[in-house]
Parts: C-alpha cells; sequence; structure tokens
C-alpha cells in the first residue's frame, strides 16, 4: 500500500473519531436540552439541570465544529458536496445548533416566566432536531444520495431536499440517535444530580436505551432490502478526483457484503447491542457512571456499524452512481493529509488533557441551593 | 444543461455578506475584552484589591453575553462554505480547510473549554489558577483570529497552493506559505488590535455612564483610565498596521487598492491627489465631486514620492490578453479532462497562470461553457469580461473611508481621555463623557466597514485570480435561498433584540460588590460607598 493510501485509511479512521466523539459528547449535552423540560418541573430544577453542563457545553461543543473543520480539511469534497446536498436540512441544523449557546447564556439573566419558558422550548428543539437530522443523514447516506458533478467539479444537487426528511429509513436513523443522546444526557444527569431530578433522568435514560436497542435491531434487518452500492473497480491511490477513475453498481443487500467477507465485523453490532442493553441494566443498578461508558459502547457500535457496511463509500451518488464519494476520491491532497495528522497528533491529546482537567475541576453534585446563591450560574 | 443561476450566486453572496457582517459585530469585541479581563485580573491577584475583581466580574458578565452571540453565529460560517459555496470549497478546501481545522484545534477548543471555567471556577481554583485561565481564554480567541485570518488572506493572496489538472483543485503544497503570507500576519494584528479598540470605546462608555449619573465613581474612574490608556496604543496599532496593509494591497491586488482609493486612470505622482471623497460611478467608470488633498496619494499608497499607482482602465486593458489567454486554458483542461492527451495537457500549462480569467468568462460565454466560445466571438467575449475584474468601486472606496475616518476620530477621543482621566479632570466635562458613551458603536461600524473594505475590494473573486465569486456558489434553487435568507434574517434579529436587551439591562444594573462580605480584602470596594 502507498502513503497516500494508508493516509486516506487513517484519516477515514479519524473521521470515525470525530462522529463518535461528537455524538457522545455533544448528544450528551442535546439529550439534557431535550429532557431540560421534563425532568426539571420548576424554575430551580431546570436550571440543576443546566447547571450540570453549564461549565461543559461549549467545550463539548467544538467537537461540532471541529467535526465541520476536520471534513473541511481532510476530505474537502466530502464536506463541500454533503453540506450542499443537504442544503434545507442543514440550515435547520444550524438554526436550531446557533439557538443553544444563546439559550445557555441569555435563559437565566431574565426573571420573568415567559422569557425562560421561551429559551426552555429552544432546548427542547435544539436538542431534538440535531441529533434526529445527525441520524437521518446517515440514514439517507446509506440509500444513496441524488447528485452529480460537471467536468469542473461543479456539483448540481438532484433530488429535492423532501425525499431526505420524508424517508422512513432516515426517520428511523434520526430516532435511533435521539434516544441515545436521551440516553447519555439522563445518565449524565444521574451522575451530577439528587433527586427528584435523579430518579426523573433514571426513567428517560432507560427508556432511551431500550428504545435505542430496538431501533438499531429493526435497522439491522431492514438494511438486507435497502438498495446498497458496490465497488467495481476504482483505485485506493487514485487522485482525489470524484469526476472520473471509478465505476459503481447499485443491488439491494450490498451493505451486508463485507459483514460476509469479513464475519469478524459483526462484533461491532454485536458490541452496540450489548452496549444499549447492558446501558439500560446499569441505570436501572444506579450505577451512572459506567452506564456512561456503555454510551460511548453504543455510538462505537452503532457508527461502527455503518462504517463497516459502507466501507469504502463515504456518500454514494444513486443519480450518477460512478461519481459516488469515497475515501479514495474525496480526500485532501497527501501533502494535505500529512499536515493535518501532524497537527491533530499535537493537539488532540493536548485537548484531552485539559478537557478532563475541566472536569474535574468542576466535579460534584450540582444542587438548587448552590446556583441560587452563585451569580456566574447559569 | 446544467447552468449557473446569477440570482443564487448574488443571494448566496448576500447571505455570507450578512451572517459574516453579523458574526463581526461580536468578534472584536471578544477579541478586545478577553483581554482587557485579564490585565484587569492581573492587577486583582498582584494587589488584591477587590474593586479589580468586582471589574473583571462585571465586564465578565457582559463579555459573557456578547461570547454567546459570537460563538452561536460563528458556528454559522464554518458550515456556510459547505452549504453555500459547494464549488469553492471543492476547488481550495484542500488548502483552505487546513487554518480552519487548526483554529478549531488549536484555538477555538482551548477558549471555549476554559471559558466555563472563568465562569463557574471562581471559588475552586487558587487566584493564579484562575488568572491563567482568563489568559488563556484571551490566548484562544487571539489565536482564533490568527487562524481565521490566515485562511482569509490566503483567498487574498493565494500562495502555497497550486492547479492540479488531474483534480482539478487547487493543491496544498507548502504549509509555512500560508502562514507566514505576509498578508495574513499584517491582517491578523490589524483586526485584533482594531477588537481592542472595540472594547476599550465599550469600556469607556459604559464608565462614562456611570461617570455622568455619578454612580460607581471610583470603579468608572479605574475602568475608565484603563480603557483610555489601552484604546490608545490600539488606535496608534490599528492605523500603523492598516497603513501595512494597504502597501500589501498595492503589490498583490492592484484592483483592490485602485477602487479603494478610486484611481480611474494611472497615478501621476507626486501630485496626485489623495481623494477625500467623491461620488464613483460604476457604470460610467468615472468620478463626481471629486475633493483631494495634493501630493499625498503617492507617498501613502507606495512609500516613495515616484511610483505611479495603476489605475481601473489601465487594469482592464492588462487583463485582456490574461483573459484570451485563460479562455484557450479552460477549453485546453475540459479536452484534457475527457482526452488524457499529452498535447493538450501542454496548451493547457501554456496558458495556466490565466485559467482564473478563463473561468471569469464564464457568463459571458455561449451556455456558460467557455470552450465552446468559437474565433467571432473571442473578441466580444474578452470585451464583455474586461469590466468584470474590477470590484464594485463605489463600496470599496466608502467602506475605506468611513473606516478612515473612523479611525481618525478614535485617536482624537482616546487621547482627550487619556488626558482627562490621567488629570482626573473628567467628570469636569459631561458632554466630552456623553460623547463617550455614544460613541460605543463607533468602531463596530469601522471595523465592518474595514471588512467590506477587504472582502468586496477582493471581488470579482472568491481566490483572487484563480477562482471567480460567480463559479463559487453551491448551485441551489432560488426558493433554497429565500428559506435560508428568512431564516437568517428572523433569528438573527431575535438575537440581536435580546442581546440588547441584555446588555442595557446589565450595564444599567452596574457593577455588584462582593467587598462587605469579602474581609481578606485590603480596600473595600467604593461603589459601596458612593451609594
Amino acid at each position: 500500500m502507498d502513503l497516500y493510501t494508508v493516509l486516506k485509511l487513517v484519516w477515514a479512521g479519524l473521521l470515525c473519531v470525530l462522529l463518535i466523539g461528537l455524538a457522545l459528547m455533544v448528544g450528551m449535552d442535546m439529550g439534557v436540552g431535550t429532557l431540560l423540560r421534563f425532568v426539571g418541573r420548576n424554575d430551580a430544577e431546570r436550571r440543576t439541570a443546566l447547571n450540570i453542563i453549564g461549565p461543559h457545553w461549549d467545550g463539548n461543543q467544538v467537537w461540532f465544529i471541529l467535526g465541520g473543520g476536520a471534513i473541511f480539511a481532510a476530505f474537502p469534497t466530502l464536506y463541500a458536496t454533503s453540506f450542499s446536498v443537504f442544503y434545507v436540512v442543514m440550515i435547520l441544523l444550524l438554526f436550531s445548533m446557533i439557538l443553544r449557546p444563546v439559550a445557555f447564556e441569555y435563559r437565566s439573566k431574565v426573571d420573568a416566566r415567559t422569557w425562560r419558558a421561551s429559551w426552555d422550548w429552544a432546548f427542547l428543539a435544539s436538542g431534538f432536531l440535531p441529533m434526529f437530522v445527525y441520524g437521518a443523514a446517515f440514514g439517507n447516506i446509506l440509500q444513496g444520495v441524488g447528485y452529480h458533478f460537471a467536468w469542473n467539479g461543479q456539483y448540481y444537487q438532484d433530488s429535492s431536499f423532501l425525499s431526505y426528511l420524508l424517508n422512513p429509513f432516515a426517520i428511523l436513523c434520526g430516532l435511533m440517535a435521539v434516544s441515545l443522546s436521551v440516553f447519555q444526557g439522563g445518565v449524565m444527569l444521574m451522575m451530577r444530580s439528587e433527586n427528584p431530578i435523579y430518579s426523573r433522568a433514571q426513567g428517560y435514560a432507560r427508556i432511551g436505551a431500550l428504545v435505542g436497542a430496538a431501533l438499531f435491531a429493526i435497522g439491522g434487518l431492514w438494511i438486507r432490502h435497502v438498495r446498497g452500492f458496490v465497488l467495481l473497480d476504482g483505485d485506493p491511490g487514485m487522485p482525489a478526483n470524484p469526476m472520473q477513475g471509478q465505476h459503481v453498481s447499485m443491488e439491494a443487500g450490498a451493505w451486508l457484503h463485507n459483514y460476509v467477507a469479513h464475519p469478524v465485523l459483526w462484533l461491532l453490532p454485536v458490541l452496540g447491542l450489548f452496549s444499549m442493553v447492558a446501558g439500560a441494566v446499569f441505570v436501572s443498578a444506579s450505577r451512572p457512571y459506567l452506564a456512561w461508558w456503555t454510551g460511548l459502547g453504543s455510538w462505537v457500535g452503532t457508527i461502527g456499524t455503518v462504517g463497516a457496511a459502507m466501507f469504502p463509500f463515504f456518500m454514494p451518488s444513486s443519480t450518477n452512481p460512478d461519481q459516488s464519494l469515497t475515501i479514495w476520491n474525496s480526500t485532501a491532497s497527501q501533502y494535505g493529509l500529512i499536515c493535518m495528522l501532524v497537527v491533530a497528533l499535537i493537539f488532540v491529546p493536548l485537548i484531552i488533557c485539559y478537557t478532563s482537567w475541566c472536569y474535574y475541576v468542576m466535579g460534584g453534585k450540582v444542587r438548587p441551593e448552590n446556583i441560587v446563591n452563585d451569580t456566574h450560574s447559569y | 444543461m446544467d447552468l449557473i443561476n446569477p440570482s443564487v450566486v448574488d443571494l448566496s453572496r448576500f447571505q455570507f455578506a450578512l451572517t459574516a457582517l453579523y458574526h463581526f459585530m461580536f468578534v472584536p469585541l471578544t477579541l478586545g475584552l478577553t483581554f482587557m479581563l485579564a490585565a484587569m485580573e492581573t492587577v486583582y491577584v498582584v494587589t488584591g484589591k477587590q474593586i479589580y475583581k468586582d471589574m473583571v466580574l462585571f465586564w465578565g458578565k457582559l463579555f459573557g453575553i456578547n461570547f454567546a452571540l459570537g460563538v452561536a453565529t460563528g458556528l454559522t460560517m464554518e458550515f456556510e462554505f459547505g452549504t453555500n459555496w459547494s464549488m469553492y470549497s471543492r476547488f481550495f478546501g484542500d488548502m483552505f480547510g487546513t487554518p480552519l481545522a487548526i483554529e478549531g484545534l488549536m484555538a477555538f477548543f482551548m477558549e471555549s473549554t476554559f471559558v466555563g471555567i472563568m465562569f463557574f471556577g471562581w471559588d475552586r481554583l487558587s487566584r493564579p489558577a484562575h488568572l491563567a485561565v482568563t489568559y488563556l481564554v484571551a490566548l484562544g480567541s487571539n489565536l482564533s483570529a490568527v487562524w481565521i485570518l490566515v485562511a482569509n488572506a490566503s483567498m487574498n493572496v493565494p500562495d502555497g497552493a497550486h492547479f492540479d489538472p488531474t483534480t482539478m483543485r487547487m493543491t496544498f503544497d507548502s504549509f509555512i506559505r500560508v502562514v507566514f503570507n505576509p498578508d495574513a500576519q499584517a491582517k491578523f494584528v490589524h483586526t485584533s488590535v482594531a477588537g481592542y479598540v472595540t472594547a476599550s470605546l465599550l469600556v469607556m462608555g459604559v464608565s462614562a455612564f456611570y461617570l455622568l449619573r455619578h454612580e460607581h465613581r471610583q470603579f468608572a474612574a479605574r475602568s475608565f483610565r484603563m480603557a483610555a490608556i489601552f484604546g490608545i496604543i490600539s488606535t496608534v496599532a490599528v492605523i500603523t498596521l492598516g497603513d501595512v496593509l494597504g502597501r500589501m494591497d498595492y503589490e498583490h491586488q492592484p484592483t483592490k487598492i485602485a477602487a479603494m482609493e478610486g484611481l480611474w486612470h494611472t497615478s501621476k505622482p507626486p501630485y496626485e491627489p489623495w481623494i477625500v471623497a467623491a461620488l464613483p460611478d460604476d457604470a460610467k467608470q468615472e468620478s463626481y465631486f471629486e475633493i483631494g488633498v495634493p501630493y499625498v496619494l503617492t507617498p501613502l499608497v507606495t512609500h516613495s514620492f515616484s511610483t505611479p499607482i495603476t489605475g481601473m482602465h489601465e487594469l482592464e486593458e492588462q487583463a485582456g490578453p490574461r483573459i484570451e489567454s485563460g479562455i484557450t486554458a479552460v477549453a485546453a483542461l475540459k479536452r484534457y479532462s475527457e482526452t488524457h492527451l499529452a498535447e493538450d495537457l501542454a496548451v493547457f500549462q501554456a496558458h495556466e497562470k490565466d485559467l482564473g480569467y478563463g473561468f471569469l468568462a464564464t457568463r459571458h460565454a455561449p451556455n456558460q461553457d467557455v470552450s465552446a466560445i468559437t474565433d467571432e466571438d473571442l473578441h466580444n467575449v474578452v470585451e464583455q469580461t474586461k469590466p468584470d475584474i474590477l470590484p464594485n468601486v463605489f463600496v470599496t472606496f466608502w467602506s475605506f473611508r468611513l473606516m478612515v475616518f473612523l479611525s481618525l476620530y478614535f485617536f482624537v477621543i482616546f487621547a482627550v481621555a487619556a488626558y482627562l482621566s490621567l488629570k482626573k479632570q473628567l467628570e469636569r466635562f459631561p458632554l466630552f463623557l456623553k460623547l463617550c458613551l455614544w460613541s460605543i458603536p463607533l468602531p463596530v461600524l469601522a471595523t465592518e466597514f474595514g471588512w467590506i473594505t477587504a472582502e468586496a475590494g477582493r471581488q470579482p473573486w472568491t481566490v483572487f485570480e484563480r477562482l471567480p465569486t460567480f463559479m463559487s456558489a453551491s448551485t441551489h434553487s432560488v426558493g433554497y435561498m429565500l428559506f435560508s435568507l428568512a431564516g437568517f434574517t428572523v433569528l438573527y434579529s431575535i438575537f440581536i433584540a435580546a442581546e440588547l436587551y441584555l446588555m442595557f439591562k446589565f450595564a444599567r444594573l452596574g457593577p455588584e460588590s462582593h467587598g462587605e462580605h469579602d474581609p481578606e480584602n485590603g480596600t473595600p470596594s467604593l461603589s459601596v460607598i458612593a451609594h
């Protein structure tokens, strides 16, 4: 294997890590946002719930920004095409994402019922919608997306956004992502709160894990009938040009080919399913710290399952399959990938260190009485 | 037939301008306030005087309100390249994505992670540790500006990347040249010190408000003095670096500097006047009612008395052969993409440096296909394309002038403010205090005009002389664009209303003192005594 191919594979792996990190950390905050109106029945309780993620949501949100930035740098063609192909959906995602920082900072600064109630609805929308879109995007990509390129690389869209939104398989994937985020958010609330928030969060976390497991299993059975894509030829070391250089065919159930060829891959869906069930058990047993780590297992399992099924595809095109985006044709140049790798090797360990330090500094239970007395709290 | 819809390009430009200008209302204040907070907290840690902690807490609250919107609207920017500038992102992303990603990894992550600890960690950290956190937030926000401006500079002076015909995009080839792009260095200092000016005037204006009402006098006087000194230094720096940037444009972007100065014809040194005011007419390509100061333009732009500056008419004429050569390059490139023949590649390579000018002819070519231009059409297409190489002169000329005039005004106001506050004479001049108060929004305006000068002046290109704006936008429908524009308008209007409401509310409330229940503190806060 030449260096360029190795780099492409390394970056595809890093993309997976990033998508998992994003789903886990941002998903957790989104879950808290979704649950806010339900675990907190009065203002003091809601503020308690908010302040549990208060010191960290901003840092976590950077996973999301980093996701955008890293895809741009390492997979410019994927970034350029996927963000435009899902335009209306991406804009909705963006609207709900930009509501969040403002909601955190502004909600508790004015002591008026309608003001705070409005921002609480903003939390619900900005927690539920992005996770739904995140999952639904996976669902749509699995079925192929409508686009093609002109000779000079100008991209053109072939399907309406309605086909992406009103798509049963995508809705299933979206709801699954929401369930996992509700699970993770509930577990986070359990770790840092006391009754009555604790017991409510426990109930929602359990439901989240079990619904997630059920939807994952249904999705697994469904995928056998979903039209998949097969890369007929295409050199892994090819220049990163999606306009030409490969041939792709479509057939139902093709996403299981990799599993047939390498049965060891079945460990990934097993890990996902097992983690979700174990998560529900730990939540019921009031072991939130153990449950938090099963959340990681769930995301590794689910995103890993999709990645293993689609390899080496990133985003297949249903209207011009030969121009499908794969790991081989949509990365940056070799030079760019090396640069980004060096940067990532320096900064990712650093980020993990200081993020952990911040959690350590801010650790401990959050109680309603601390918040009322603290002028900095949300 | 796949065609580019000019209305969609215009709407995409409008949306990008709207969201970027909106984002840029909050960024300068963040850049400046973080460092002012760090400076105030340093004094607190060194002297142990409670009043400085009060200052950090109070200005920190205003910072927080502003910071949230900076983060929120920054998300839009990160996504908009992909959602609305697909061709640009694919064409230039190999290089352009790198500084953006580094910004996330190196700067934004640091700033965002520590800002939580800065707000919430007062009781959980020792004073020096908290001070270190505050400095990390300041460092993070300013590093963030470094990488964003490195990215922006690469659009203006595309160094460190070359076009690759096998991938149909600019290939990243030198990290060093991207980072040490001279345009990036000057831009960063110019933009970040502009942020310090913005923050200084906010702090000065709000402090003036308290002095006028005789509230929190000691708190306000100290904040005012710190801001005035911070402000005068920053204003001098902003003007100096602005001069450096102007020279950079003179060397690398002759169309931009000519439009900024409203220079239709090549200058005649040394007499050539610097035009203070005029009414440039883009359609007729001339200016009316010009008022100028003779002998100023040449030394100002070229730092010499004898070098002429090329005017816009001459630049258009020089572009003619490049457009013609570029058309040959695009046609050869298209043939090469189909045939992969060495002879087509050779033709392309001979004309490669003009490729961007060939793309520029796209909108005047039959069916937007440059390779379909016949020999009879060629002359016509070249003539139609020529005026396209110029930016909108009226916008570039006036946004530049308004920025310059405002920065001179800041110099005067900060100089007077520093003098009066050091002499402790401030409260004898209530009119001047009112002027400070009413000047709070002006630096925001000035930075916006600066941004407009830089970006409108870069037109018609997204990547200077490589990729025209016309080709860069995603090929959406008008309906999609109206949907997103309507959404942004509604959402951003709500945000600005909420932000202003909170800013006014907390500025009126004033600093809360913790002095009376803080026994370890040397001097009790005078804001308590003032009541």
